[in-house]
Parts: structure tokens; sequence; C-alpha cells
């Protein structure tokens, strides 16, 4: 390992729903504290292959992959690997915003909790640092105490990237996160992914080409499971190697 | 960065522990099988080590606990039937014509009104029935049926039908309401009236659900043990007729537990030999009625 | 008559015996409720309600029945529910579905639920009773009543995981938390209410079991207050089947009074289920 900028190397990924092969040997290598945008239509395996780097395919019974994940030079998926440790490390936000039907506070503080932190003090400060860090501290500071349901949808989003932030990790991957957003929120996001990128390693799933052009550094076009091309986004978007992915960007198809 | 080796082993060690708890909370049902298995199979083996299969099934008298000893289960069986028949002659016609309306006529108002009513009418224990049959629906048979004992089947059969009701009605509405829109729309649409779309659309189509709310309607009837105990007597009799008094298996097993039969004597462990007969029949008409469910469920995927 | 209005006179007609037979059930109902009433409520005093069962009509009370009731569902409440609780999460959160074991558990359950209950009586009777030598006690009744509704609360319990969306375990797990954080923290909370209601809901069935108590050796009369859970007892439903049985009229009419006093609690133990089903319907707006 000799790049230490890269830290994740994903080598020959196969995986399957059942029988329904949906990866098809795809490598990959991800920057550290880069944006990589994964773009291509519906269906093609870019969120699944998103939720192979923190281990959340875990949960679907009939999944199954092949081949190797490391991150960092530690192999994601050997036996001894504690998935914990992972999800820890590679956080994740949803395409839906799913914040815990409790108040905002608690709503962060929960990440913490699980892993032992107590302290009255300590949790305030990482709350706030997080909401901080999220853009969301100045629309909430006064009421910590309410749902976070009650919030807009936009809102909603960022308190679950706050909630992400606060347990430290090193990756944040977030898995078409406008899609069920309005254009300010969106906007307010996308701006905000911007920021995250000076501390965390980020990599986002969006169907919305533009917004891959507009934020991110790299850019991989994924077409029925295959990894078509992987690339610069500059690269991609102005003089894109393969025809498909040319054909993908201009609108011809997705 | 931590390691993803890093484990906290208390906290593994903990997880499976509650992982084991949890799975044992859940085994306890498969105990409780094994323990009624167990538990019935035991003493009815030691039951027919003293007497023959062959006179437990075809004597038609039942005497354990007279000087001249029968084993014959079929009187039991006979009064088991008989009330259970009433029942469901009682439950199956009011209940699926109950379902009809709640599913096909009534208003979505009427229908919230009544259906928690009549659930509440499954939710009275069973010896308020038995007081209700013995003092109030016998007697009221009485004045029109001058033949009538004070113990008899029909009282409680009627009553124990009323009981089971809900349940055949609760069970058909749910399967005909399980029947697409679509069927009924395309017969309203060539003029038919709502008792047509009844009887040749809906309830053909709900068939299997609604008989297996009728087998389980019975599997209730026949375990039922309260009202036929109050109400039905304690005369163990081979026959068919309503107005006398008959014994139930389960109103026998009851008769045995109130008196001071020692355990370990073959008097005693006739109730076990009973509540194994009771027992087949009811798992035998349970896993006709889920066969069916099954069916049901198959068509409307 | 042509065909079109015979048909609608068939229908009319139909509707009528339909209405007629959901009719049936409900004055079925209220003629219960009436007679019982009628027969019982004037024997309903404090010192009916205090008194032991005697031999003569108007001396005999429910003291040592309606205590008997109140440990007997306290006893039930402390094990079914824990472990129902525990079987349903178990279920519902901790296998894989396609697995043989949680199919065979769950084809179990379902035909538990459809067991006679004086079938667990016998099971009572041989297990608790005579290996485990427990004898005729409270304990007994207990741990007997307590097989009997698990099937229920286990169902119920999987009916309230299963309505917590996804989304909130998911959120949960991304953020590094175990299966029993999750479970315990997100869902469980979420799920409560339902729990609640259903455990409710079995355990007003079981406050009127009346077969599998007598079968395991609950007495009829009792005269005594028990005092811890290795001691004899009896139960309301019970005590009005005992009166019930007795040819002088005074017991009728207790029989009948003691009845008021069963259907009171169970009223009761409803009510609080529904209210919980209905106060935390409100609350959350996914």
């Amino acid at each position: 390992m000799v790049d230490n900028d890269i830290v994740f190397q994903i080598s020959n990924i196969n995986a399957w729903y059942g029988e329904k092969h949906v990866l098809k040997d795809i490598s990959m290598r991800i920057k550290q504290r880069k944006v990589t945008a994964l773009i291509g239509p519906s269906g093609c395996g870019k969120s699944t292959f998103l939720r192979c780097l923190n281990r959340m395919n875990d949960f679907i019974h009939n999944f199954r992959l092949e081949g190797r994940i490391l991150y960092k030079a530690q192999d994601l998926y050997s036996p001894e690997t504690d998935p914990i440790e992972v999800r820890r490390t590679i956080g994740m936000v949803f395409q839906r915003p799913n914040p815990f039907p409790k108040s905002i506070y608690n709503n962060i503080a929960y990440g913490l909790q699980i892993f032992g932190i107590k302290d009255r003090a300590k949790l305030d400060a990482i709350v706030e640092d997080s909401l901080r860090k999220a853009a969301l501290w100045d629309e909430v500071k006064d009421n910590l105490g309410q749902n976070g349901l009650a919030l807009s949808g936009g809102q909603q989003q960022r308190l679950c990237i706050a909630r992400a932030i606060a347990v430290n990790p090193e990756v944040i991957l977030f898995d078409e996160p406008c899609s069920a957003l309005d254009p300010v929120a969106t906007a307010k996001i996308e701006d905000l992914i911007m920021e995250l990128k000076n501390e965390y390693t980020v990599v986002i799933v969006t169907h919305n080409m533009q917004q891959a052009a507009r934020v991110s550094d790299y850019t991989g076009f994924f077409m029925l499971g295959d990894l078509v091309e992987f690339d610069d986004t500059k690269k991609i978007f102005t003089t894109p190697a393969n025809k498909l992915t040319e054909d993908y960007i201009t609108g011809r198809f997705g | 960065m931590k390691s993803f080796l890093d484990r906290r082993s208390r906290q593994r060690i903990f997880e499976r522990g509650i992982h084991a708890a949890l799975l044992l909370c859940a085994s306890l049902s498969i105990f409780t099988t094994i323990g009624i298995i167990l538990a019935l199979f035991f003493e009815t083996f030691e039951f027919f080590k003293e007497v023959s299969i062959i006179e437990f099934l075809t004597d038609t008298q039942w005497t354990p606990l007279f000087v001249d000893k029968h084993f014959g289960i079929l009187s039991l069986v006979a009064g088991t039937f008989i009330v259970s028949f009433i029942a469901m002659c009682v439950a199956i016609p009011l209940g699926i014509l109950c379902a009809i309306y709640l599913s096909e006529y009534s208003s979505p108002r009427f229908r919230e009104v009544v259906k928690p009513v009549l659930e509440v009418l499954a939710g009275i224990p069973t010896v308020v029935y038995g007081y209700f049959a013995l003092l109030f629906v016998t007697p009221l048979l009485k004045s029109f049926i001058p033949g009538l004992s004070g113990f008899n089947a029909l009282s409680p059969g009627i009553v124990m039908g009323i009981m089971i009701l809900p349940m055949v009605s609760s069970m058909s509405e749910d399967a005909m309401h399980a029947v697409p829109s679509s069927l009924r729309e395309g017969a309203y649409a060539l003029g038919a009236t709502r008792f047509q779309v009844a009887t040749k659309v809906v309830v053909p189509a709900a068939l299997s659900g609604i008989m297996s709310s009728f087998v389980l309607a019975v599997s209730r009837a026949v375990g039922e043990t309260m009202i036929v105990t109050i109400a039905a007597g304690q005369q163990p009799r081979f026959s068919l007729n309503p107005l006398v008094p008959i014994e139930t298996i389960t109103a026998y097993i009851v008769q045995v537990s109130l008196g001071d039969t020692p355990a370990g004597t073959i008097e005693h462990k006739t109730i076990f030999a009973a509540g194994m007969t009771l027992f087949i029949f009811t798992l035998a008409l349970n896993l006709i009625s889920n066969w069916l469910k099954e069916r049901f469920r198959e068509e409307y995927r | 008559m042509n065909r079109l209005a015979y048909n609608k006179l068939v229908d009319r007609f139909f509707k009528l015996a339909a209405l007629a037979a959901t009719i049936v059930g409900l004055v079925f109902l209220f003629t219960l409720v009436w007679d019982i009433a009628h027969d019982g409520a004037g024997r309903i005093s404090w010192s009916f309600l205090t008194s032991f069962p005697s031999r003569r009509p108007e001396r005999a009370g429910i003291l040592s029945a309606l205590v008997g009731t109140i440990w007997i569902m306290g006893l039930t409440a402390v094990f079914a529910f824990p472990i129902g609780v525990g079987a349903g999460v178990y279920l519902e959160e901790y296998t894989k579905k396609k697995n043989w074991i949680t199919r065979l558990i769950e084809i179990n359950i379902a035909n538990l639920a459809g067991v006679p209950s004086i079938i667990y009586g016998l099971l009572g009777l041989g297990i608790f009773v005579r290996a485990l030598s427990l004898e005729r006690s409270l304990l007994t009744g207990a741990l007997t009543l307590t097989l009997l509704i698990l099937p229920i609360i286990i169902i119920s319990t999987r009916e309230a995981l299963k309505a917590v969306p996804f989304s909130i375990r998911e959120a949960s797990y991304a953020l590094g938390a175990t299966r029993w954080q999750t479970t315990y923290r997100q869902v469980l909370p979420v799920a409560l209410p339902g729990i609640l209601t259903g455990t409710i809901l079995a355990l007003s069935r079981a406050i009127g079991e009346t077969a599998p108590l007598i079968t395991i050796g609950a007495l009829t009369y009792i005269a005594f207050l028990p005092e811890s859970v290795f001691d004899p007892f009896t139960v309301l439903p019970i005590q009005i089947f005992n009166w019930v049985s007795r040819p002088q009229k005074g017991f009728a009419v207790n029989a009948a009074a003691a009845i008021i006093v069963l259907l009171f609690l169970t009223l009761i133990l409803n009510s609080i289920a529904i209210y919980l089903r209905h106060r935390f319907q409100r609350r959350i707006r996914w």
C-alpha cells in the first residue's frame, strides 16, 4: 500500500441477491477526504454497492458477496472484523430522512450513549458540535427537546447527518440523500457536503447528475451491475472515455 | 484509527447471553407442546395397560367411577358431539348471515358499532354462559318443550352457539373482505342484486376461508368445558337425544378433578385418556382449518 | 312478477334475514346482561365482598375468591409478560425468517393457541403438580395460566414489533448499535403500547378461566386467604361455578352477584387495553 491517499481498496466485488447477480466484478479506489459520487440509472446496483462499504447488506438474508474490500488495509469482510466497529467508522445517511421518534437531543445522544458515554456535559458538547457541523444548530438550539419528527424534511436530513457525525466517523456514505427533499433543502445539503469533505471521506450515491457534477471530485458510473467508468468528475462530465457514459450524461437514456 | 478487531468482549458476551435468553423464551412453546404430549401420553399409556383399546373405542358405556366399570369413550364422544352439533347449527347459519350482512350490506358506521359489541360476546367468561344456560335458557325452553329435563344438551348447545358466533362471523367477514372488489363490481355492473353478488360471487370466492372458520369453531365447541359442565349434566349416555342429561369429555374431566379420586388409580388415569382423545380431535380440526386457510391465502396472494 | 322484481324481493328478504341474524347476537347479549343484573345486583354489598364462603347463602361472600383472583392475575402477569415478550422479540428481531427452527416455533405457537384450556389443566396436573411437586398452589395455577396465554402474548407482541418501521432499526444499526441495543432502546419503546394492549387482553382472558384451574386442583371451598405462592387458593370463576351447582336459590343469587364482580373486573381490564391502544395510536405520526 503505497498511496496513503487511498482509504478504500475495492477489488473484484461480485454480489448476489439469491440468484440475481447484482454487482459484477467491481474494482475501485476511493480517496481520503474527497467526495466520490456514484451515478447511474435506477436499479444499477449503486446503492447495493454503497451498502457493502459499511456492511449494511448483512441484514439482507439472501445477500452474498465475493471479493475484497479493504479499508485502510483492513479487510471489511474478514471473519474477525467486528461489523459494529466498521459502522462506527463508516457512517451512513439514508434516502428518506429517518430520525428516531425521540427529541433532537436524544437523536444525537443515542449514538454516544450506546458506546457508554454518559457524562451530561460531554453529551451536550458533542450534540452542539454535531448540530453546528450539520448547519442545523441555529435553527434548533432553543428547542432541543422537540421531537425529531416535527422538523421539516430538509431539517430532518440534516439532523440525520448530525447524528452520523456525532459518533466521529472517518467516512460518511450518502445514499441519495436529497431525493426526498425540495430544491432549497437540497442546495443546503449540497453545500454541507462540500464542507464535510474537509474532515470526512464522502461517498455519495445520486441519480441527479448535476448534483454529482457540482459536488464531487471523483465519479463512478454504474450500469446494470457493472462499473462502466470511474474517473475525475471533470473528466467524466466533459470527455468521458466510454460511449455508454457519454450517452447517460447527455440524457440519451436513464 | 480504531482497529476493526477491537472487540469489547464484555459487550459481546452480554449480547450472546441475551440471544440465548430470548431463544429460551421462544423454545418454551416447544417444551409446552412436548409437555402436553408427554403428560397425556404417559398416563394414557398406563391406562391402556389395564384397559384394552378395543373396549375403549367400542364400548358404549362409560362408568369408570361405578362398581361395574366400563371404559367406552363413545358415550362421552356422543355427548360432545351432540352439544357441538347443536352449537354449530346455531353458529354457522347465524354467523355466515351476520358476516354477509356486515360485509356486503351494512354501512361502515353500523359495522363499526356492531363488530365490537359482538366481540364482547366472545370475551365473556364461559362460567357466565353456563349460569345463563342453566338458569335462564333451560327454564325458558322448558316452557315450550315439556319433555326437557333440567340438564340437557339443547340449552348449552344453543348458548355455546351464540358464544361462537362472533368467531364464525369475524373470520368469515375477513375472508370475504379479502375478495377483490373488482369481482363484485363486475357482477354489479351486470345488474346483480346484493343477494346475488353475495351468494354467487363473494361467498364462493371466500369459501376456503369461510370453511376454515367453521372448522375452527367446531374445534372451539368441542373443547369447551364450563358451559357443558354446568348445564349439560353428568350422565354419560350413548344417545343423540338433546333433551336428556349427557356428559361431554370435558365435563367428565372436571367431574373427576373435583372428586377425591386418588392419583395413580385407573379411575384417575381415565381423565388423561379422555384428554388425549380430546386433544387428538381438536388437533385434527385445527390442522384442517389451517390447511383450508392456507389454500384460501394461496388463491388471493 | 318479472325476473327483476323477483330478484329485488329476494334481496330485500335476505337483507332482513341477515340483519335479524346480526341482531340475534346483540339481543342475546343484552338479555344475558339484564338477567344477571336482575338476579344479582341486589346482592352486592360490602359484606358480600368481604366475607368468606359459607354453607348459608346469606352469609357467603367472595373474599377468598376475589383475593385469589388478584393473586393469580399478578403472578401470571409476572411470568407471562417477560417470557411472552422475550419470545416475540426473538422471533421478530433475532431470526432470519426462513429458518426451519423459526417455522417450527411459529407453527407450534399457532397450534397451541387452539388447544382447549382444559388440556392445559392436564398439563399443569402432570408437570407442575406431580412431576415438580408444586401441589395445588397459586404457583401451579399461575404457571398453568401462563402457558395458556403465552401464545396470545407472543402473537400480539410480534404484531406490535412488525408495525415499527424498519427505517428505525436501519438508522440504529448504521450508527454501530448492537441488535439488543437497537431492540431495547429504539424498537421496544415504540412497540410498547401495542405489546401492553395485547398482554392486558390476554390477562382479561385468563381472569375468566375456570377449567384449567379446577383440573390442577384449585379448591371450590376455601375459607382462608393464601399467604404465599405455595398455598392453595380459589378464584372468582370457580366460586361462581360452585354456587351455580348448588340447588338453593340463595346460591344462585350469589353466583349472579359474583358474576357481576367478575364482569366488572374484565371490563376494567379491557377498557385499560382499549384506552392504551387509542392513546398511543395518536402519538406517533410517521
